[in-house]
């Protein structure tokens, strides 16, 4: 099989078949393991000391306090302790929770039972977007990060792509049980626990379920020892559940706001505020802008946005950045006409006045009647540009 | 002779008679492409100024010969709308809706594979043939018939560029929206190759952006199988790894799907790749004029 393009997506090494979208904590994942049958060790999440401390004498020591943030390398940032009775577990949920992993705050935690390890494997269902199928992994490399070991040895990582028609069948995981070289014991709890994590990708809309480590217990017991599960954005509307346990505290003030607003933004570092219609449009804009001299400072998709409301809360979302010194508005009208566009942006700049300089380019239907309508207006600091690339040099030089 | 849709084109659009519907099918009829039926389950017998609507697509096929259906419904509806289309044979569906959940379009793909049917889209703008018909929301008024094929994973972007090159006297032969979805019906490649077996179309432009891997793929297909000109243009150059800029397929992993890994990847491969729109309208007028 030709080897997929960026087979290797967890959401913090990224590749070309990860896909945005909700990133559940490990132990939010670890529900969705338990509903489909996925073996996990027992635990409880905690949001303060006095509940970790609590759920660890329930569980019975020793246990694992296990930081709750989106992101990889939690061990090596000293956020996973093992308690070995009341006062380490205390100690330990004392310093791991407000803990800062790699820029995310800890706010909460996960007590789980203590595991004894004999082996650590890795097993993932990844959306193969250069496939056009699910992709199921397995090897027998747990325990560290699977880009080093497919670098390191590409043989060591085995994949399998599965027909979404036809689903994850025992031939996928035996396929992936022999060739990937693991134990002859556990060939057969293995297999079934990749049929479970297949269940999880389908039914919960995920784009990857990933186990690392997968791990195979003194007495021979296999368990999901790690969770990391995302959820299609598109789909959260058949997964309320899921859809509550978006973490906003985790996204960046700017991007909150927009999202709040229902707009699509993406904050950059720069200082050049970025609006448009349609995204390869926007997209397009930030790059000229660069190639004019200039730093973008967001990514903003006002859509077919005319109305002035959308305009006025997308120029607030913009301006909430300090950095933003001059902003670049570029419309193409399509549908959209420019005269609506001009409206919306007269009656928008009235209730928000702007300090820093506007550029503003319409170009496309009605634009001569926009641009007419602007210069009446005689907004002060607007300037109105007739192309793209004029648009993003004049902006460039006010900034 | 354009591709995909022209005069032959019988559209049967389901979603007739939801607002967006209503207003880009008589657009699209104003244009003067046959819109000869609608789908809306339960308002069958119905009409949306003159447009017949029937409750399934099997009934709309039956009684009209529609031979292309436009999607037009809600993303959760959108699956099993496009499902229902070839299950009545209609084979090209052009799906415009947004938002359609990445394993509903990996099933979709998947079977489609195994038929007949044609996919464009989903979360695209349509397909405009000058001077023949129109399937979808592409702003027609910009261009004229001409010799340039233009295919793209985006909407305005696609106008923008369309525009710079009808400004330098340029028309086109079709322009393809393709959409900014992972897992799109149709690749570039799907519609080079029609592009390239079509008289009209004497150049190709191609408009990608980051994510994914299909302009990469298109530039190694270019080499081995096009003999007509092509350009392109990559969007995103700027973009963050691991952002999502707008559209669902637009991300850049890791290093992976970058607009420079992409602009190299065609380069290396002999297409020239403009920086920004206007240039990319500069070299498609300078291959173009040097051919008059």
């Amino acid at each position: 099989m030709r080897r997929p393009e960026g087979t290797f997506l967890s959401p913090a090494r990224g590749g070309a078949s990860y896909l945005p979208g909700v990133d559940l904590l490990e132990y939010q994942g670890k529900q969705l393991f338990r509903k489909h049958g996925v073996p996990v060790p027992e635990g409880q999440p905690a949001a303060s000391v006095d509940e970790a401390v609590e759920a660890a004498d329930v569980l019975g020591y020793p246990v694992v306090i296990k930081a709750q943030v989106q992101i990889g390398g939690r061990g090596k940032a000293g956020g996973i302790k093992l308690a070995g009775d009341n006062r380490e577990a205390e100690e330990h949920a004392k310093a791991i929770l407000g803990m800062d992993i790699r820029g995310l705050r800890v706010h909460e935690l996960y007590v789980e039972q203590a595991s004894e390890i004999d082996e650590e494997y890795y097993a993932a269902i990844v959306f193969d977007r250069s496939g056009k199928k699910p992709m199921a992994m397995l090897s027998r490399m747990g325990g560290m990060e699977v880009e080093e070991v497919a670098e390191k040895d590409p043989d060591a990582v085995r994949m399998v792509h599965v027909d979404p028609l036809i689903g994850f069948q025992d031939f996928h995981a035996r396929r992936l049980a022999f060739e990937s070289g693991i134990a002859a014991d556990v060939v057969r709890p293995v297999g079934g626990l990749l049929a479970r994590l297949y269940d999880v990708f389908v039914a919960e809309d995920a784009t990857l379920v990933e186990v690392n480590p997968l791990l195979v217990t003194k007495d021979r017991q296999v368990v999901a020892l790690d969770a990391k599960v995302t959820i299609d954005d598109n789909a959260l509307f058949r997964h309320a559940d899921v859809a509550e346990l978006r973490d906003l505290s985790a996204e960046d003030p700017q991007e909150r706001m927009a999202k709040e607003r229902g707009l699509t933004y993406v904050k950059l570092d720069g200082n050049v505020g970025i609006l448009g219609n349609g995204a390869g449009l926007v997209m397009s804009t930030l790059d000229v802008v660069a190639q004019a001299g200039g730093r973008p400072a967001n990514f903003l998709d006002a859509g077919g946005g005319s109305k002035a409301e959308a305009i006025t809360s997308a120029v607030e979302v913009i301006l909430s950045d300090d950095k933003v010194s001059a902003v670049l508005f570029n419309i193409f009208g399509g549908i959209t006409r420019c005269d609506e566009v001009a409206r919306g942006l007269i009656e928008a700049f009235r209730s928000v006045e702007p300090r820093v300089p506007f550029v503003v380019r319409l170009d496309g239907t009605n634009d001569k009647e926009g641009r007419a309508l602007l210069a009446d207006a005689d907004l002060p600091n607007v300037h109105t540009e007739a192309t793209m690339l004029g648009a993003a040099e004049k902006v460039v030089a006010l900034a | 002779m354009a591709i995909l849709v022209d005069t032959d084109t019988r559209l049967c659009v389901a979603g007739i008679t939801g607002r967006e519907g209503t207003f880009h099918s008589l657009r699209n009829r104003d244009y003067g492409t046959q819109v000869v039926a609608g789908v809306t389950p339960g308002k069958g017998g119905q009409e949306v100024d003159g447009i017949p609507v029937f409750d399934t697509f099997r009934a709309a096929v039956s009684e009209t010969a529609a031979n292309t259906a436009m999607i037009f419904v809600p993303p959760r509806f959108a699956a099993d709308s496009i499902l229902e289309a070839e299950d009545a044979g209609l084979e090209l569906i052009v799906a415009i809706t947004e938002g359609i959940p990445a394993h509903d379009e990996l099933r979709v793909y998947n079977h489609l594979a195994g038929t007949r049917s044609r996919l464009i889209g989903p979360n695209c703008p349509g397909i405009l043939s000058p001077g023949k018909a129109t399937v979808g929301i592409i702003p027609a008024q910009f261009f004229k018939e001409g010799g340039v094929g233009l295919v793209s994973r985006s909407g305005t972007l696609t106008y923008q560029l369309g525009n710079e090159i009808a400004q330098r006297g340029f028309g086109n032969s079709s322009i393809v929206g393709i959409g900014g979805d992972p897992v799109p019906g149709s690749s570039f490649i799907d519609v080079i190759e029609l592009f390239e077996a079509d008289d009209q179309t004497e150049l190709i432009v191609i408009c990608g952006e980051i994510g994914g891997d299909e302009e990469e793929r298109a530039a190694d297909y270019i080499a081995e199988k096009v003999s007509k000109p092509v350009v392109a243009y990559i969007a995103g150059f700027t973009a963050p790894p691991g952002k999502t800029m707008g559209h669902a397929g637009a991300i850049v992993s890791g290093s992976r799907g970058t607009a420079a890994a992409k602009a190299e990847a065609l380069e290396a491969k002999g297409v020239r790749v403009g920086r920004n729109p206007t240039q990319v309208a500069d070299i498609a007028a300078e291959i173009l004029g040097a051919r008059v």
